[in-house]
């Protein structure tokens, strides 16, 4: 049992938290999730440069042979600072189906490209009717030759609008929930019959609708195996999750310490807002969901290397307990702020926003909570 | 980072685990609540474990301390959780103790350290008065110096299982015009067959006694049972309250009671299916293993931390309200699963002697008592609102 980091995991801890400390201020990110683009290409290189896109690949992945504990650290870091550039997209998810079942071409041409930060990418695998069911697919890819044909609509697609490459989950067989028959797919942004509907989220993100209309890939565009794509997409989810997670941790100590400070300058009565013993306990309660967050997200992501079930467990018993956390910290710190945290102008409302979009991202608790029932029921 | 028990630690623990099987009392079952058992069961497993060197692992070792590490030590209370043993009780092994090996004289350690270890001596803890509670430092109990002795005057309650008592530890108000209420209190050993004595049980919500309300009147008590210095017993107080709040998260022996629970609502019945397979109960109880994952890992991590040489601090606060939280709901859980049969008093139950036609199933009966017993754990040991105080401050810096 240990809970120590090793020299090297300190080294990226240090390195990130550092670069978000002195480029990721407040007003710097107000400008940039203003901006057209909505990020900044330059710190994304910014981040190859340091190899921090490295940082959760085997060495002859090309990475520095890291894993999931080198994304929490990264995760927790950018969660302090709100960073919104897509390390879970391009990194964590479309990294991850190439580090488990990519080929060695295909790890050739897109895992270093995305180690090296020339090429982003989005993961398209929501569909509107679908929820957080995985395998509620009506996008379809049809064999056309040597390659597929590809048909659908993908909803909320993270980082599409900065991406150069999508990862694309789709039906190449059986019913519109069936387990089997999915497959998944890289599709260039740029190819015929890929269209986008770009939007800003809620929470000062980038996203979009992605529309494939006949779009034709080649045979190598699958990755992992034809039809039987489900067992993959749940174990990179279950990354994602884990690493959603550990922002989530993040953006809770930042609240809570915003909260504490605010408190104690806000005068009212004539004393401090923090000598209220109401408001203390409340700022009690949120210290102790921050950490038992801290616990779960270490749990999450020590347990995505062990077997599926345990894997599963793990990660929806943090996602639940995250997302019910997540939502108390947010809003007390609201409610803290007074009038003050329901204006724009506040970092605050910032971080509540960002932690309310958590809850939900990769399942929210009702979601994660019936998985965890439907395992323990099987156990 | 991982959770993995080494070699080591898992050689260790099938140690443990085999000692436990080869020498637990087999005839020895927790009661719903605790002076349902008599005090020679409540005290046999540490006999046993005083036999075999293993009943105060916490302590130095050059007081009887096994030095284990904090990982072994959590590993042992996890096998004794697997078997449901009835443990020490704390007012010896982990309150007490700690006080008179940290600050006791030597003729202190040599009197009372074997007895606690031995489990031969019953401790009782002389803290809470009917007008001091969570303001604890406002007692009123009186100890005067006579020549070689204290007087000791007052009325203590609360007071755990005394009526088994051998000896008691009190708080004594020894200088009342102090400047500040926490400098005249002073820490001392008291003789329970000392007259002046009385000890009258409190009957509690579940119907058994528990505690005590412990009467002292002109009782006289040898100067020298005095620990420490004289005024300075706040500190001491202080000292055994945050050892007290160390373990009292209790994981170990709620993962237990969520197996339990999960039993019973296997065979309680729903629609027809067991009460298991209905998503609103079941989902309460996936609610409950995972708050007490959660509070699993932060106790792990605050096991770690003290094996780095960090001391338990505030963070045993988060654990005694997160953890006493969880053994509230898993008892509110387990009356709720047994339904109707959750309503008779075990108590009034005919004393024929009759299995023939039984009151509903054995697992109901301590539903409702043990319920209605666990609401004391929020209060117990500071109460969970003076916890949120002790984070305000330590943690919070307010």
């Amino acid at each position: 049992m240990d809970f120590n980091f090793s020299d090297e995991q300190n080294m990226v801890r240090d390195g990130i938290s550092r670069l978000v400390r002195e480029q990721y201020d407040w007003d710097t990110r107000r400008a940039v999730i203003a901006s057209e683009s909505g990020w900044r290409p330059e710190f994304w290189a910014q981040l190859a440069e340091l190899g921090m896109l490295a940082a959760p690949f085997s060495e002859e992945d090309g990475g520095f042979g890291g894993g999931a504990v080198e994304t929490m650290l990264i995760m927790e870091e950018f969660g302090k600072g709100l960073v919104v550039e897509p390390f879970i997209p391009s990194v964590v998810c479309a990294g991850g189906f190439l580090k488990h079942a990519g080929t060695a071409a295909q790890k050739e041409e897109y895992l270093s490209a995305i180690i090296g930060g020339e090429k982003v990418f989005a993961f398209a695998y929501a569909e509107p009717q679908g929820r957080y069911d995985l395998a509620n697919l009506t996008t379809t890819a049809k064999k056309d030759g040597d390659g597929y044909s590809l048909n659908g609509h993908k909803a909320v697609v993270i980082g599409a609008p900065w991406a150069s490459h999508l990862v694309v989950t789709a039906r190449t067989s059986g019913g519109q929930t069936d387990a089997g028959g999915v497959s998944v797919f890289i599709v260039a942004k740029d190819a015929d019959g890929v269209s986008l509907r770009d939007y800003a989220t809620v929470d000062g993100r980038r996203a979009s609708e992605v529309y494939f209309e006949n779009v034709s890939v080649p045979g190598d565009a699958l990755i992992g195996e034809l039809d039987n794509g489900l067992p993959l997409i749940e174990t990179v989810v279950d990354e994602a999750t884990a690493a959603v997670c550990a922002e989530a941790t993040g953006a809770m100590q930042v609240t809570h310490a915003m909260t504490l400070e605010y408190a104690k300058q806000r005068k009212q009565f004539g004393v401090p807002i923090s000598s209220f013993q109401v408001l203390q306990h409340r700022m009690v309660d949120m210290f102790m969901e921050y950490e038992q967050s801290i616990s779960m997200s270490y749990l999450a992501t020590i347990k995505l290397d062990e077997d599926e079930a345990a894997r599963k467990h793990a990660v929806s018993s943090a996602k639940v307990r995250i997302g019910q956390s997540a939502r108390f910290v947010g809003q007390s710190a609201v409610q803290t702020h007074g009038g003050m945290g329901v204006t724009d102008e506040t970092a605050v409302g910032s971080y509540f926003k960002r932690l309310s979009i958590i809850e939900s991202e990769f399942g929210s608790v009702d979601h994660h909570m019936r998985r965890h029932v439907k395992l323990t029921a099987a156990q | 980072m991982n959770l993995e028990f080494t070699a080591e630690e898992k050689a260790f623990r099938d140690e443990v685990r085999s000692f436990i099987e080869n020498n637990y009392p087999q005839n020895i079952e927790r009661a719903a609540v605790q002076d349902d058992m008599s005090p020679e069961d409540m005290t046999a497993w540490h006999k046993i474990l005083g036999e075999k060197g293993w009943s105060v692992p916490a302590w130095p070792e050059q007081y009887g301390g096994t030095g284990w590490t904090p990982t072994q030590r959590y590993i042992w209370s996890e096998e004794n959780a697997r078997v449901n043993a009835v443990m020490p009780l704390p007012f010896g092994v982990a309150m007490v103790g700690p006080v008179i090996y940290t600050f006791g004289n030597e003729e202190q350690k040599a009197k009372h350290l074997p007895g606690i270890k031995s489990g031969n001596t019953w401790w009782c803890q002389g803290y809470s008065e009917p007008g001091a509670g969570s303001d604890l430092a406002s007692l009123k109990t009186t100890a005067v110096r006579d020549g070689d002795d204290y007087i000791i005057n007052g009325q203590k309650t609360w007071t755990t299982l005394a009526q088994h008592a051998d000896w008691g530890f009190f708080l004594c108000r020894t200088d009342p015009d102090a400047p500040k209420p926490q400098q005249g209190i002073s820490f001392i050993l008291v003789d329970m067959k000392t007259p002046g004595i009385e000890v009258r049980p409190i009957k509690l919500i579940d119907g058994g006694y528990e505690v005590n309300e412990v009467w002292l009147t002109d009782v006289r008590v040898p100067a020298e049972n005095l620990i420490g210095e004289e005024n300075k017993g706040w500190t001491y107080a202080k000292f055994l309250l945050a050892h007290e709040r160390s373990g009292i998260a209790g994981v170990a022996r709620s993962k237990r009671g969520v197996e339990q629970l999960k039993e019973i609502a296997q065979h309680e019945m729903l629609d027809g299916e067991p009460l298991l397979q209905d998503m609103g109960f079941a989902t309460k109880i996936s609610q409950l293993e995972i708050d007490l994952a959660a509070l699993e890992i932060t106790e792990l991590r605050t096991l770690a931390g003290e094996q780095a040489g960090k001391g338990p601090g505030p963070e045993s606060s988060l654990l005694k309200v997160k953890g006493t939280e969880i053994q509230q709901r898993l008892t509110e859980l387990t009356l709720e699963a047994v339904g109707h049969y959750g309503t008779p008093d075990f108590r009034s139950f005919p004393a024929d002697g009759s299995n023939d036609f039984p009151i509903g199933p054995d697992y109901a009966h301590s539903a409702a008592p043990t319920y209605f017993n666990m609401r004391k754990t929020s209060i117990y040991g500071g109460s969970n609102e003076i916890q949120r105080n002790i984070i305000t401050k330590m943690v919070l810096g307010l």
